[in-house]
C-alpha cells in the first residue's frame, strides 16, 4: 500500500511510467507474430480486467465476494443472446453487458451486504450459484449446459488482431475509469471502509449504500469483461458463472496483490500462463496452480507486485527504522 | 400423492443428510474451534472415498476395517495439512482471505494428486454382502445399507455431543473457542489440541467419503461437490454449531430428495435456494447462539 506521505510528484511520474509500460507492453505484443500469444494476451486483459473489478471489492473495499462470476457470467450471456437472437449489433450489445452486471448487482447487493465476514462471502457464492443452476438448466432460453456456440460478430473483428486491439483499447479505458474511482473521494471512502467499517459509520458515512456502489460498481466492470469474453471466444457457456470461475479471479487478484492496482492485472497474466504452459506438457496443471498458490501464501503475502515493490524499496524502507513492515 | 413414494424418499434424503451431516460437522468443528474455513474439508471426504476403494476394492481388506482405516487416513493428511501449513498463517492480518485461499490450494492439489495416483475413472466398491439386501417397512424396501449410514450417522452425533460435553478434550475444546489465550494461560496445549480437532474433522470428513463409496461412484470431482454442499449446511445451521450442522444436513437431504420428486430439473438449485432464505431471513444460521461451539 502506497500511503499518502509519499512524495507525490514522484508518485505521479512513477504511475505514469507503470502505465506507460503496461500499455506498451500489450500495444506490441503482436509483434511476436505469434498467434497463439495474441490470443493469451487476449484472454489475459480480459481476465485481468475482471480481477480488477473483483478487486474494487476485495482489495479496495474489504468485500471479499465469492460470486463475482456471476456479474462476468451475465454480461457474456447478454452479449451472447443479443447477437444470436439477432437483436442488437455488437456496438449496442457490448454496452449493455455491463448495464446487466451493474443491474443484476443491484438485485443481489442490498440483500449481501446485510452480511459481513465469513456469511458475506457464502450469500455472494449462494446468489452465484442459483444463478449459475438457471442458466445451466434452462436449456430453452440459455442453450443449458451446451452454452452458445457461433456468436455472430462483424466481420471486422474476425481478424484477432483486430479483436485484441479492440480488448485492448476497451480494456485500457476501463481500467483508466476504475484508477479514477479508486484514486477519487469516493475510492478513499471505500478504503476507509476496508479498514474500518464501524468507524467509517462513526464519520456519518453510510457504509452500506458505499458497499452497495462498490458491488454495482464491480459487478458492471465484470459484466463488462463477461461482454469481451463472448466476443473473443464467440462461445460461451455456462463455466463462465460457475464457483471456480470466482475462485479463480481472486486466486489471480491475491497471487498478483489485492493492493496494488495492476496486481491483479499481472496475476491474471500469470495463471493463465502457467495453465497455458503447464497445460501442454501434462494434464495435471491445477496441482502447479495450488502449489504456486500455497507458497504464495505462505512466503509471499503481498502476492507478486506487492513482494517486488516491497524488495525495490526495502532500502528506503530501512532507514526509516523498517516499520514498514509491520503493517497489514 | 403416492405415501409409499413419499417414504422411500424420505429415507434416501435422511441417508444423504447424514453423509452431509459427517462432512459438515468436522466443517463446523474446525470453524468453530480452529476458527478456519476449511475450504479443502471435501477434499477429506475424497480422499475418505479412495483410501476406502484402494483398502477395500484393491487390497481386499474387509469393509468395515477398510472404512476405519480410511477415515484414519484422511484424518492423518488432516494432521498434516494442519501442521505444516495453516499453523503458519494463524493470527496473521487479514487471516480469512489467506485461510481462504491456502485450503482453495489445497483442493487444486488434492484433486491432482488423487488423479495421479487413481486416475480420473470412477471407481466403485462393493457393499458388504450381509448390507446388500433391502428389508421391506410396511409396503417400501429400503436398503439395508442405507439403514446403516443412518444409524452410523446418528451414533456419531451422539459420540461427538459425548466428547464435546462430556471429556476433558472437550471441556478444553470449548475453552480454546471462547478464547484461546486465555485456555492456553489456564494450561490447555492449545497447539496439540488444534492439531487434534483438524485431524478428528478431517477423519470425520473421510469417514463419510468411506460410507458413501459403496452408493455413489468415486470420482475425482466429488470433493468439490461435496465442500459446497456441507459449506451450505453449516450456513444454515449456524457457523461452528454442531446440532446447527444436524439440523441443517436434514434441512438439505430432504429439500433435496423432495425437490428432485417434484422438480428434477431444477433440483439443484433448491439447496442454494434455502441458504439464501435463511441468510436473509435469519443471517446467523437456524441455531446459532453466540459464544458456544
Amino acid at each position: 500500500m502506497r500511503g499518502p506521505s509519499a512524495a507525490s510528484g514522484n508518485a505521479a511520474r512513477g504511475q505514469l511510467l507503470q502505465w506507460a509500460a503496461v500499455l506498451l507492453f500489450f500495444a506490441f505484443l503482436p509483434l511476436a507474430r505469434r498467434s497463439f500469444f495474441i490470443t493469451m494476451a487476449n484472454e489475459i486483459l480480459i481476465m485481468g480486467l475482471f480481477a480488477m473489478a473483483f478487486n474494487l471489492l476485495y482489495g479496495v473495499t474489504g468485500m471479499l465476494s465469492f460470486g463475482q462470476a456471476a456479474y462476468y457470467g451475465v454480461g457474456g450471456y447478454t452479449v451472447g443472446l443479443l447477437l444470436t437472437k439477432g437483436v442488437l449489433p455488437y456496438s449496442v450489445a457490448l454496452p449493455l453487458a455491463p448495464v446487466a452486471g451493474a443491474a443484476l448487482a443491484l438485485l443481489l447487493g442490498p440483500l449481501c451486504i446485510r452480511l459481513s465476514g465469513v456469511y458475506f462471502t457464502m450469500l455472494t457464492l449462494a446468489f452465484a450459484e442459483l444463478v449459475w443452476g438457471v442458466v445451466f438448466k434452462w436449456y430453452g432460453f440459455t442453450g443449458g449446459d451446451n452454452g452458445i456456440q457461433g456468436i455472430p460478430l462483424p466481420v471486422w473483428f474476425h481478424h484477432p488482431l483486430h479483436y485484441y486491439y479492440f480488448t485492448l483499447a476497451v480494456v485500457a479505458a476501463a481500467v483508466a475509469l476504475l484508477r479514477r474511482i479508486v484514486e477519487s473521494p469516493f475510492g478513499a471512502v471505500l478504503q476507509s471502509i476496508r479498514e474500518n467499517p464501524e468507524r467509517t459509520g462513526f464519520l456519518g458515512i453510510r457504509v452500506r449504500r458505499y458497499q452497495l456502489a462498490a458491488m454495482v460498481i464491480s459487478g458492471a466492470f465484470s459484466g463488462l469483461a463477461g461482454g469481451l469474453f463472448a466476443g473473443f471466444h464467440r462461445s460461451i457457456g455456462p463455466d463462465m458463472l460457475h464457483w471456480t470461475k470466482s475462485g479463480e479471479v481472486i486466486l489471480m487478484s491475491i497471487l498478483g496483490g489485492v493492493s496494488s492496482f495492476f496486481g491483479p492485472l499481472v496475476g491474471a497474466g500469470v495463471i493463465l500462463f502457467i495453465e497455458d504452459m503447464i497445460g501442454k506438457y501434462t494434464e495435471f496443471w491445477e496441482i502447479w496452480i495450488g502449489g504456486i498458490m500455497l507458497a504464495i501464501v505462505i512466503f509471499f503475502p503481498r502476492g507478486v507486485i506487492g513482494t517486488l515493490y516491497q524488495w525495490t524499496h526495502r532500502k528506503g524502507s530501512r532507514e526509516r527504522d523498517g516499520n514498514a513492515t509491520a503493517h497489514s | 400423492m403416492d405415501a409409499n413414494l413419499v417414504a422411500a424418499q424420505l429415507f434416501s434424503g435422511l441417508t444423504s443428510a447424514m453423509t452431509l451431516f459427517l462432512v459438515a460437522s468436522g466443517l463446523s468443528l474446525i470453524f468453530g474451534v480452529v476458527n478456519v474455513f476449511n475450504f479443502a474439508h471435501g477434499s477429506f471426504y475424497l480422499i475418505g472415498a479412495y483410501f476406502a476403494y484402494q483398502v477395500v476394492s484393491v487390497t481386499g481388506l474387509p469393509f468395515w476395517p477398510g472404512v476405519l482405516l480410511a477415515a484414519a487416513g484422511a484424518g492423518i493428511a488432516g494432521v498434516v495439512m494442519e501442521y505444516v501449513f495453516l499453523r503458519r498463517i494463524y493470527g496473521r492480518g487479514g487471516e480469512a482471505g489467506f485461510q481462504i485461499l491456502l485450503t482453495y490450494s489445497f483442493i487444486l492439489i488434492i484433486d491432482d494428486v488423487v488423479k495421479m495416483i487413481w486416475g480420473t475413472d470412477y471407481k466403485s466398491i462393493e457393499r458388504p454382502e450381509s448390507l446388500s439386501a433391502s428389508f421391506t417397512l410396511g409396503d417400501i424396501s429400503v436398503p439395508r445399507y442405507d439403514l446403516v449410514v443412518i444409524l452410523v450417522g446418528i451414533l456419531v452425533a451422539v459420540g461427538m455431543w459425548w466428547l464435546i460435553r462430556k471429556t476433558r478434550f472437550g471441556r478444553n475444546l470449548r475453552a480454546i473457542s471462547a478464547n484461546r489465550e486465555m485456555a492456553s494461560c489456564l494450561g490447555v496445549n492449545v497447539p496439540l489440541t488444534l492439531s487434534l480437532v483438524f485431524g478428528l474433522a478431517t477423519a470425520l470428513g473421510g469417514l463419510s467419503g468411506a460410507l458413501s463409496a459403496p452408493t455413489r461412484t468415486v470420482t475425482p470431482g466429488a470433493g468439490i461437490e461435496v465442500i459446497i454442499g456441507s459449506l451450505i449446511v453449516v450456513v444454515i445451521g449456524g457457523l461452528g454449531n454442531f446440532w446447527g450442522a444436524f439440523v441443517g444436513a436434514l434441512i438439505i437431504g430432504e429439500v433435496t430428495a423432495f425437490g428432485i420428486l417434484f422438480l428434477p430439473q431444477w433440483a439443484i438449485l433448491f439447496s442454494y435456494a434455502v441458504m439464501a432464505l435463511v441468510l436473509v431471513f435469519r443471517p446467523e444460521g437456524l441455531l446459532a447462539r453466540r459464544g458456544g461451539a
